[in-house]
């Protein structure tokens, strides 16, 4: 059945069984790249995307439960900022994404998806976390890589500059 | 065009004429240059390895495209080998580009294995950039009338020495024809002293499109006409060797879902149009699968493996070990326990297989394009050269994960139902139908004199080798099992790994190959065996140095002559501020306790050393790794940046490893089928780490990916003792164990 949601602003019409979890409506009908399949279990974070401003696991959730609220992937989130910080136009990265290059973070970037959702997700509603703040709200996210001393970095960095402090 | 994008060689007219496959979602930057050079891809070709052609082409914009045959797995080698042809070529990293893998298009530089793609593929591109520069200034010399001697390149710009206007730039000379040069075998290679681009931390070229997510992983390809794919098998494998024989498919069970069942041999999948739909009807499909209890599980997992008829070998016999044993002060005498480990990517294999009846085009991540093409040829009972395998990363996957399976699943199921398949792996296919890390079990004797050096060592290995054939293919064409314990790529115990850093006349060492039929499926795992080789020999290593009276540090330098063994040994000593004391002396006697290890140890070349930091909680038994050092050398370092960044996620990889990772599996299967049942390093969890490059330029480079891992194990063991007085001989080193080994203390 055919389903409205909002996606990055945008509403779109979607058709799926209302138990087909939200993930696979965003990569295979709506052909985003952010959120990405990792464990169809809610354990490791690939899949993260905000629902009104809050990390969820779009892999466990049903398209059917998201009606009515508004969606924002990783494609989405430039603009989000914006919006947040009342910028009158939405820069081409996130400031936790530019922080992720200049810290080179990324290895092979797969679950860069959910360490950008849910750090800006931190960062928007406690703009000075604490490390052991960081390490806490992280903490549903795996990398297996073993980048997380440079996520860790990027999240410091990216507050420093949101808050103005260094350009 | 961003001129640092991977080029995406998916060319329209190839998946046109491959059956009206066509790749949405990637951008075309980098559009294949003219002439001669845009048939390439068409066909399978036998690349000349001493052809410039083979290996780079310039471009009329003045840049530069390497047919780097090395994949980027996130480790940061294309940047490298781009450096490395940059440098050559006296061309700025902005004019460079690579292409994506693809046997019809990149020469084959082997397998992206063992962390080779600078030491060994290095070579190879830097010869062919030498030739290519000498060919360009042939080229230079007749169009500005000057011999070579008095020309000089400045990015990609040829001039007369001293007259910078007379010049001609690559792209005028030869801008998208073909050099149709062979090699010559002598064109000058830089000197070192005039390096410009090479041991600079240029950023990773793959970096920026993964912060913005932009990049295209595999799990991100689709093709037109696609449809969707799953495997499905029991949940967790079962003894290697039983396979799993479907007994009876109830195909009623999926009547309610628009998928169809693809059988071939004992191979069972579903296909549907909806990717919802092909999981839902995978997980519903009813199976009897025929039943077995072959495994030992894990209790009684070493038993098995020293019970078993093995193939021994002796890797090193050096004097007469027994004698010096006998003759020694202290003899330190152990056995240790290592499991099964995951390589458990995080995003789980993906793979497009587009086959028709005479051609085949693959698209999946794997190491070894090429070895990839042989193997599905005969999965799909096709030759070879009408098999092409495209390479997109995936997420990473440290070694052979199911990148195989996953491909020729997609292949086989491809071929089956006359269409695309995307094959994605679940979570608990990944996890469950692992190639493992092998499990090992070690004997140890390590013996010193009065004086404190050690005099004799004799280190005992059992465990099993690798799959040569993936799931898949043996599945569809029940094959034997086959298994890979000798030759190239085999892994009997590592003699660098098993105290090959320490001066002694007596040492033996002997592999112990255990059948891997009854147990689970082998291959290599980052850094194979490594960790496990490092956790027995450098505790056995630490062991003397409590009963010699000294630090650990000073133990090792007393007994280690050779200079880079030092050199790292002190490099990461002093990045951790080392103060010398016995381990184990000053115990704590709280609740948590705290202590610091160091150890070394090796993959193949390069040198390792790692101090660690560690907090014991002895009622809850959690060990907490606090602060890492870690210090390689692996030669001339290329991009000292890149290599941090592997020594830090050697070290985070190798704590997940040393203190949680392990294979769960009962008679029937394997249990770990998830995070939850294969837990890893989370992020709260996470040490400090500081990561030393020893840069040698002048020395040939080595592998730089996996190294320190070896080390990192046997520092957090040998730091679990300085805080506990206690050994801890099996890892993971759970808190079960931990609390274990403690209590066994009193």
């Amino acid at each position: 059945m055919d389903y409205q949601i909002t996606v990055n602003g945008t509403s779109r019409t979607v058709s799926a069984t209302p138990d087909t979890p939200l993930l696979y409506v965003l990569i295979n009908q709506l052909d985003l790249k952010g959120p990405r399949f990792g464990c169809g279990l809610a354990q490791c974070g690939s899949c993260s995307v905000l629902l009104d401003g809050v990390e969820i696991r779009s892999c466990i959730t049903p398209v059917a439960a998201v009606q009515g609220k508004a969606l924002t992937t990783l494609e989405g989130l430039p603009a989000l900022y914006a919006q947040q910080k009342g910028l009158a136009q939405a820069p081409a990265m996130h400031p936790l994404q530019q922080a992720f290059i200049d810290v080179q973070a990324p290895q092979c970037g797969y679950c860069y998806n959910g360490m950008t959702i849910k750090g800006s997700e931190l960062l928007a509603k406690n703009p000075k976390p604490t490390e052991a703040q960081i390490r806490d709200h992280m903490d549903g996210h795996l990398c297996r890589c073993g980048t997380y001393p440079r996520v860790m970095k990027a999240i410091q960095l990216a507050s420093t500059r949101m808050a103005g402090e260094v350009r | 065009m961003n001129a640092h994008q991977t080029e995406l060689n998916f060319s329209r007219r190839d998946l046109l004429k491959g059956g009206g496959a066509l790749i949405v979602g990637f951008s075309m930057a980098g559009v294949p240059a003219g002439g001669a050079l845009a048939a390439r891809g068409d066909t399978a070709v036998a690349f000349d390895m001493n052809a410039i052609d083979t290996w780079i082409a310039i471009h009329a914009d003045n840049t530069a495209t390497v047919y780097i045959g090395k994949g980027e797995f996130g480790q940061g080698n294309t940047t490298g080998l781009l450096q490395i042809a940059a440098e050559e070529l006296d061309l700025d990293m902005s004019q460079m580009r690579s292409v994506q893998l693809d046997t019809n298009v990149v020469p084959n530089q082997g397998a992206t294995t063992s962390s080779s793609s600078i030491e060994r593929g290095g070579p190879q591109i830097r010869a062919a950039a030498a030739e290519a520069r000498r060919a360009l200034l042939n080229l230079a010399s007749a169009r500005l009338r000057m011999q070579i001697g008095s020309l000089v390149v400045n990015k990609g710009i040829v001039s007369i020495d001293g007259h910078p206007t007379q010049s001609v730039s690559y792209g005028a000379l030869i801008g998208d024809k073909p050099f149709n040069v062979k090699f010559t075998g002598t064109a000058p290679q830089k000197s070192i002293t005039r390096y410009k681009v090479v041991g600079t931390s240029v950023p990773r070229v793959d970096i920026p499109d993964k912060a913005a997510g932009k990049y295209i992983h595999m799990q991100h390809v689709r093709v037109a006409g696609m449809l969707h794919g799953r495997v499905v098998r029991p949940r967790g494998q079962r003894a290697y060797g039983i396979g799993a024989k479907p007994m009876a498919i109830d195909e009623a069970s999926i009547k309610d879902i628009p998928a169809r069942i693809v059988r071939k041999g004992d191979f069972v999948g579903v296909v549907a149009e909806s990717e919802w739909d092909a999981i839902r009807a995978a997980r519903a499909l009813k199976v009897s699968w025929q039943e077995t209890s072959a495994l030992p599980g894990n209790a009684d997992l070493f038993t098995r493996m020293r019970a078993a008829k093995t193939n021994d070998a002796t890797i090193v016999d050096w004097g007469d070990a027994d004698k010096a044993f006998k003759q020694a002060a202290y003899v330190s005498t152990a056995t240790y326990y290592c499991p099964y480990q995951s390589h458990a990517p995080f995003g789980p294999n993906c793979a497009i297989g587009d086959v028709s009846p005479d051609r085949a085009l693959v698209i999946c991540s794997t190491q070894d394009i090429y070895n990839t093409r042989d193997m599905l040829a005969a999965v799909l009972s096709m030759p070879v050269d009408k098999v092409r395998v495209q390479y997109v990363e995936g997420s990473g996957t440290y070694g052979r994960s199911c990148y195989d399976d996953a491909a020729q699943a997609a292949a086989v199921m491809s071929q089956a139902v006359g269409k695309p398949v995307r094959v994605q792996f679940m979570r608990s296919d990944e996890h469950g139908w692992d190639d493992y890390g092998p499990a090992h079990l070690a004997d140890v004797r390590a013996a010193i004199d009065a004086n404190g050096k050690i005099v004799a060592y004799e280190y005992h290995g059992w465990q099993h080798g690798w799959m040569i054939n993936e799931t898949t293919h043996e599945l569809v064409l029940n094959t034997p099992p086959k298994e890979r314990t000798t030759g190239a790529g085999s892994i009997p115990v590592n003699r660098m790994s098993t105290g090959s850093m320490y001066q002694m006349a007596d040492r033996r060492v002997v592999s112990h190959m255990v059948p891997m039929e009854g147990l689970l499926k082998g291959a290599p795992l980052r850094s194979p065996l490594d960790l496990a080789f490092a956790f027995a020999s450098e505790q056995s290593i630490d062991e003397l140095a409590v009963a010699a009276k000294l630090d650990p540090l000073e133990f090792r330098r007393k007994n280690i002559g050779d200079a880079r063994w030092l050199g790292v040994l002190n490099a990461a000593a002093q990045a951790a501020a080392w103060t010398p004391k016995i381990s184990g002396s000053a115990l704590g006697s709280g609740e948590v306790v705290t202590g610091r290890g160091i150890g070394v140890g090796t993959h193949h070349v390069s040198y390792g050393a790692a101090v660690a930091e560690i907090e014991v909680n002895k009622r809850t038994g959690v060990i907490v790794a606090k602060r890492l050092f870690g210090a390689l050398d692996a030669g001339q370092i290329v991009n000292p940046a890149a290599v941090e960044a592997q020594i830090m996620g050697q070290m985070i990889q190798a704590t997940s490893r040393t203190l949680k990772e392990e294979v769960l599996f009962d008679k029937e299967g394997v249990t770990s089928l998830d995070w939850m049942s294969y837990p890893v390093l989370r992020f709260a969890e996470h040490p400090e780490v500081t990561p030393v490059v020893v840069q040698r330029l002048d020395e040939p480079s080595s592998g730089a990916g996996e190294e320190v891992m070896g080390a990192t194990t046997a520092a957090i063991a040998n730091a679990f003792y300085d805080a506990t007085g206690v050994r801890l001989r099996q890892f993971p080193m759970t808190p079960d164990r931990v609390k274990a080994a403690l209590a066994a203390r009193t």
